[in-house]
């Protein structure tokens, strides 16, 4: 979606405060830590140049950004941000409350004095965000979760008891822990796992059980945590290219997993493409959609779909005497 | 030069009207704002920079920048001036300390793949605006992360903030049909992952909580309703939890084969081996949570009882079995 006038407006209003602060900044970092682009960021440059509480030159704003480097001057008038807008205080006090609710957490201190401060900053707006509330401390014992972190800060390595769903498996392995973090109010470990030599994430209410063994878990140089920003999974190039055609009832799949692409048409149903090493989860996710999802191509990935179905309703026709027969 | 219609140019007048309304201590009349703002000039007539002044206003305002109007007519006639307030319009200066930034960077990263990503990383800007951080990186450990996949999201959220009366189609649970629903908007919950509205039920004249995924199509909001007030002692977590149950209520019977199943072995309250089977006793709230589950394990779990999860399993694996041999979906 492009930005419209009154979000550039907005976003301007927040960088020129934020650059006065950084006389000098680096224009390609700035560019990074505004989450932008150069080209984006010159262009805003420019247009800077050209306002001012005046037209005469002494009233204009001025920009200057050769040799790289970003100088803002002449701009005392918007030097100081715009307050929280409503959404952003809310962001930013659900957030903290979320914070504040997960067990063991340390910072409790730094939670209490940012949230008395934003609410000082942010007046009545704190109070509507208290209207929404997230949990996330739910679905995991407090017990698993205060092992977890305290294998991460202290670099123990961990044994696991793990249930992999998608294979239908448990497993026992041993992993150095890295980082614990909460997707969509789902707690996961991650952590470089012996078994698999390479880092794995792991959904907490799966594991079994866990030890914190007295072994250094420091996990090797070249591990690498998944980018969380990039979604839940992270597909590589030579993966198999599946595509999907998704009823309207089940759009949710393409929010919910990485996909190449995807096209609506007129009716609300979607064509997804995604790239999977792994056929298994797709299955399983084929045969809960019961219909609502269809694999285009390729063929093998459709026949194996249609194939488990059929095994699958052949396991309750052998069931000869369902109770409570139903249709 | 950009074209003189076009957004840049908008944002262009918009900055400059900020900027001019921001530094002027008295109120300035129309007259001179027109002036004083070079993209104003474009104005074809007096009427056309009206609309486009009116319009202006009415954004600004609605950015959360306090624009004022006051009077500033002389004895003759009654003229009113506009600008805007510098200490009304900026951000506090509070500073932060470090570890107040690491957790409200945590805070604000939570919202980092969500709708409200936009709005989390300016609101965090602003507050670094002043400041140097030193090393913001958070140690802390862990990571939240939310998401906003309902489209109902955006809408929902807006009314529970604004306390707006609205009404959306509801699509109940199983194979139910869409219904419309009428709500006073109370608050709005993550919990277990989905998001859900709590709020006054107008049609049925009960509080009620809804599931975000179930809303169908559009959210909007009553004109004209009258004004509710949210109940003092209302807390939406606990309002879902008891609702909602998810609480398991009752127990279905389900067959695994061997080494299969595992996630519901886990959770099974009782089993029973015979032969390549297990039987297990497994509780549950939600009859097409259920079937989803199972119907992922394909042939290695079979639902005994109750029969509606059964029969919802069957209709499951009949619809992919459908969908992939050319039937009709």
């Amino acid at each position: 979606m492009p930005e419209t006038a009154t979000d550039r407006l907005a976003r301007l209003l927040t960088m020129v405060p934020w650059l006065v602060a950084r006389q000098g900044i680096d224009l390609d970092q700035a560019a990074a830590e505004l989450g932008i682009t150069v080209e984006q960021l010159e262009t805003d440059l420019r247009l800077l140049y050209l306002c001012g509480y005046g037209q005469m030159p002494d009233e204009l704003i001025d920009a200057q950004w050769e040799n790289g480097r970003v100088f803002i001057t002449n701009a005392d008038t918007i030097a100081r941000p715009l307050r929280l807008g409503r959404d952003e205080a809310l962001t930013l006090m659900v957030g903290l409350r979320a914070l504040a609710a997960v067990p063991g957490l340390g910072e409790r201190d730094a939670i209490e004095r940012a949230m008395a401060k934003l609410e000082q900053a942010t007046g009545a707006s704190a109070e509507a965000a208290a209207r929404v509330e997230v949990a996330i401390s739910e679905g995991v014992e407090a017990d698993l979760l205060a092992d977890a972190r305290r294998a991460v800060e202290g670099h123990r390595r961990v044994h696991l008891r793990y249930l992999v769903p998608s294979r239908d498996e448990a497993t026992e392995r041993d992993v150095d822990p890295m980082r614990v973090v909460n997707l969509d109010s789902r707690w996961y470990l991650e952590g470089w796992c012996h078994l698999a030599q390479d880092t794995r994430t792991f959904r907490m209410d799966r594991i079994a059980r866990l030890d914190v063994l007295d072994v250094d878990g420091t996990p090797p140089d070249d591990a690498q945590l998944r980018d969380l920003d990039a979604g839940a999974f992270t597909p590589r190039p030579d993966d198999t290219l599946v595509t999907l055609l998704l009823q309207p009832g089940a759009a949710w799949v393409s929010d919910y997993y990485p996909t190449e692409s995807v096209q609506t048409a007129a009716d609300g149903s979607q064509t997804v493409t995604l790239r999977t090493a792994d056929t298994l989860w797709l299955r399983r996710l084929l045969w809960r959609l019961g219909g609502r999802g269809t694999v285009v191509s390729p063929p093998e990935v459709a026949q194996v779909v249609s194939e488990g179905a059929q095994a699958a309703l052949a396991a309750y026709g052998a069931d000869a005497d369902p109770p409570g027969t139903g249709g | 030069m950009s074209s003189p219609t076009g957004p840049a140019a908008k944002t262009e007048r918009l900055l400059n009207l900020v900027l001019c309304l921001l530094y002027t201590r008295r109120p300035l009349p129309k007259s001179r704002i027109r002036a004083v703002v070079p993209q104003y000039g474009d104005a074809v007539s007096d009427e056309a920079f009206d609309r486009m002044f009116e319009r202006d206003k009415d954004e600004l305002r609605e950015l959360g920048i306090p624009l004022v109007t006051e009077d500033i007519g002389g004895a003759w006639d009654d003229e009113v001036g506009y600008r805007i307030d510098q200490r009304e319009y900026a951000l506090p200066d509070i500073s932060f300390e470090p570890d107040e930034l690491a957790v409200l960077g945590l805070a604000s990263r939570t919202w980092a793949h969500a709708s409200l990503a936009g709005p989390a990383a300016q609101a965090l800007r602003k507050l670094k605006a002043a400041g140097i951080e030193r090393d913001g990186d958070s140690l802390i450990g862990i990571e939240p992360r939310l998401g906003t996949s309902e489209p109902a999201f955006e809408p929902v959220k807006n009314a529970v903030v604004g306390q707006r009366t609205i009404t959306f189609g509801y699509r109940t649970g199983g194979q139910g049909g869409v219904n419309s629903r009428t709500v006073q908007p109370w608050g709005l919950a993550s919990w277990h992952g989905r998001w859900y509205l709590t709020g006054f039920d107008l049609d049925r004249q009960a509080p009620r909580v809804f599931r975000l995924s179930r809303i169908d199509g559009d959210v909007t909001e009553v004109k004209k309703a009258p004004a509710y007030a949210v109940p003092a002692d209302h807390r939406a977590q606990e309002m879902i939890s008891t609702t909602v149950g998810e609480q398991p209520t009752r127990t279905a019977t389900v067959k695994v084969r061997a080494d299969r199943g595992n996630s519901l072995r886990r959770r099974a309250t009782g089993s029973n081996e015979s032969g390549e089977w297990t039987e297990l006793e497994v509780p549950f709230s939600d009859d097409d949570g259920l079937a989803d589950e199972v119907s992922g394990y394909g042939a290695d779990v079979v639902v005994l009882s109750p029969p509606e999860v059964r029969d919802l399993v069957v209709a499951r694996l009949r619809g992919a079995l459908s969908a992939h041999t050319g039937g009709a979906a």
